[in-house]
């Protein structure tokens, strides 16, 4: 029995510092509330530097009785965790105080859903990856609902809570299928071994399969894979526009390392079964993401379906299974949060008091007078075009690449369509920035000068990283191959 | 003799009560919410079922945690309920037409 906790030393910490927030929170009065914001980035950078040190390279770490596992994948992922999580931090701060929502609630509900993610990108076993997976859903459900006074966010919250709710009951539902037909087991490496014994005694496994249907249900609704999809854009568009960040950016991370510890680490030899369902799923979702997404007059509806069809393509490289293919999905989630995260942040900095930036007719003329903001907006959206140089480039060709050599030429030739026809909405936001004249003047708030530099930052990294993506592909070669 | 493909099947029937309490269910919120309860109970009932016919404790402590959850879950569902109804006078599923394209 490994009693050992060592290796959740991070995420130990960041839950103290959250109770103490909550503690402060109760006791402080109004005025003083901005404690909260400085509490939350030193409670993410602590996280942070914990991790770093409790991680050995080159050693799988277990904690709990082995349900808890900190390997190479977990660590970088957890790291990126800490830093997108205190990128949304500087971004979302000046909103959250504008627009009067509850700090206090905002910042802790936001650290419980991080905390979430942590756990569920460790998590070996299929009950931690559930209450992981809870806990991140039951906070976020939390964070849409909380600017109260909104019918919007009201509606977008209790869709979201229902369907969220039933994909955890699929998800649920498909568990205790593999339960049963693996005999009992829940930790990963034994249902996989398990399945293993069972497919050389060439046992009758139909509960098995069954199981697994439900699973990847449950799995593609929190993805948001189409036919699944009906919460996302529902949600992007209802939730203000600092949960929309969180939901967008920060949760796809845990979601994509959620998806491959399951249905890669433990149902691995059911490929052929799963890979087909995920397959089919990619082909719809790069259909309706990318057409719908034309017709949007919204830009967070149309980054929903964006983000839909961007799942799509992840999808695609999971489906392949091959090293190459994982790693090209963690190069895709990565760089996908990190080029999202620029694109809110820049509608976080042009949003102020009562006014969101949320129609693309907002955006008119933006060149003429933020042409700093303008030309962020413009690498997001050459990025999630996936135009060369930029790092959304890359990440598309990676996934390419892998399709490619596991012998998917046609889904490979298809999403090379499909991301042509997605280029049109992108490019429209382009030109509506650069050569639209606007029609009344685009006042902004002074944003801190964190938050500003920050984007700045993210958006000189998606050109960065386009340039020399070398370091960041060997880096997630590494996460997959251990 | 009642073998656990009686059990399965049961918990089956309860599942598919519930989906279809979520998806036929043109009227209510509160109905929705009770379905959810009622799909996380079939799955509870199902882990309970393999966790006897196997002799694995693991199951049943699979099921503390879902039951946990699950009121949980259900507190959350109630608040926003209540915020819908102050919002918008109602809890009509209907009625949820602000979001479309």
């Amino acid at each position: 029995m490994n009693i050992s906790l060592f290796a959740a030393i991070p995420e130990i910490f960041v839950t103290g510092m959250l109770v103490i927030m909550l503690l402060i929170d109760a006791f402080i009065d109004e005025k003083k509330k901005a404690v909260n914001t400085i509490w939350a980035i030193l409670t993410l950078i602590g996280g942070f530097v914990l991790q770093l040190y409790v991680f050995i390279p080159g050693k799988v770490q277990l904690a709990f009785n082995d349900m808890f596992i900190l390997d190479a994948m977990a660590c970088g992922m957890k790291l990126f965790t800490y830093l997108t999580g205190i990128i949304v931090v500087l971004y979302v701060k000046r909103y959250v105080d504008d627009k009067q929502l509850l700090k206090g609630e905002f910042y802790a509900i936001f650290l419980f859903a991080i905390l979430g993610m942590l756990v569920m990108i460790s998590a070996n076993n299929m009950l931690i990856l559930y209450v992981g997976l809870e806990l991140l859903s039951l906070a976020l459900y939390g964070l849409v609902a909380i600017d109260r006074d909104n019918v919007r966010s009201t509606e977008a919250a209790m869709k979201f809570f229902i369907l969220g709710a039933l994909s955890s009951g699929l998800l649920l539902y498909g568990i205790s299928f593999i339960y049963g037909a693996t005999n009992g087991h829940l930790q990963l490496e034994s249902v996989y071994a398990e399945i293993g014994a069972l497919m050389k005694g060439h046992v009758n496994n139909a509960s098995l399969v069954f199981g697994v249907v439900f699973v990847v249900a449950g799995l593609m609704f929190k993805l948001g894979l189409v036919p699944f999809h009906m919460w996302v854009p529902d949600v992007y568009e209802g939730s203000t526009l600092a949960v929309t960040t969180v939901i967008g950016t920060v949760t796809e991370l845990a979601a994509v390392v959620f998806v491959i510890r399951f249905l890669v680490g433990g149902l691995a030899l059911l490929g052929p079964q799963w890979s087909i369902m995920l397959s089919v799923l990619a082909f719809l979702s790069l259909i309706i993401g990318n057409i719908v997404a034309i017709a949007q007059t919204n830009i967070k509806r149309m980054l929903g379906y964006s983000a839909i069809s961007h799942m799509g393509f992840i999808a695609f490289g999971l489906m392949t299974t091959s090293v190459e293919g994982l790693s090209a999905v963690i190069f895709y989630v990565v760089t996908y949060v990190l080029t999202a995260l620029a694109g809110f942040g820049v509608l976080l900095m042009l949003s102020r008091d009562k006014y969101e930036c949320e129609k693309i007719d907002d955006l008119k003329g933006l060149n003429k007078s933020h042409p700093i903001y303008a030309g962020i907006l413009l690498l997001v959206m050459f990025s999630l075009a996936g135009i060369p140089p930029l790092v959304g480039f890359y990440a598309k060709l990676k996934i390419l690449e892998a399709l490619v050599a596991t012998g998917y030429i046609r889904s490979a030739i298809f999403a090379v369509v499909m991301s042509l026809i997605g280029a049109f909405f992108y490019l429209r936001i382009v030109k509506v920035m650069y050569f639209d004249e606007q029609d009344s003047e685009i006042i902004v708030a002074d944003n801190c000068i964190l938050g500003r530099s920050a984007l700045v930052l993210n958006g000189l990294a998606l050109l960065v990283l386009g340039v020399v993506p070398q370091q960041l592909m060997v880096a997630c070669l590494r996460f997959i191959t251990g | 003799m009642i073998g656990m493909n009686h059990f399965l099947i049961l918990s089956a029937i309860l599942f598919a009560i519930s989906i279809m309490g979520i998806f036929l269910n043109r009227k209510n919120i509160i109905v929705v919410l009770m379905a959810i309860e009622l799909m996380l109970l079939a799955v509870n009932f199902n882990f309970i079922t393999f966790s006897s016919f196997l002799h694995n404790i693991d199951g049943q402590i699979f099921v503390f945690f879902t039951l946990t959850v699950a009121a949980a879950e259900s507190a959350i569902g109630l608040a926003i309920l209540i915020l819908l109804f102050r919002n918008m006078r109602g809890v009509n599923v209907q009625d949820m037409t602000q979001l479309k394209e």
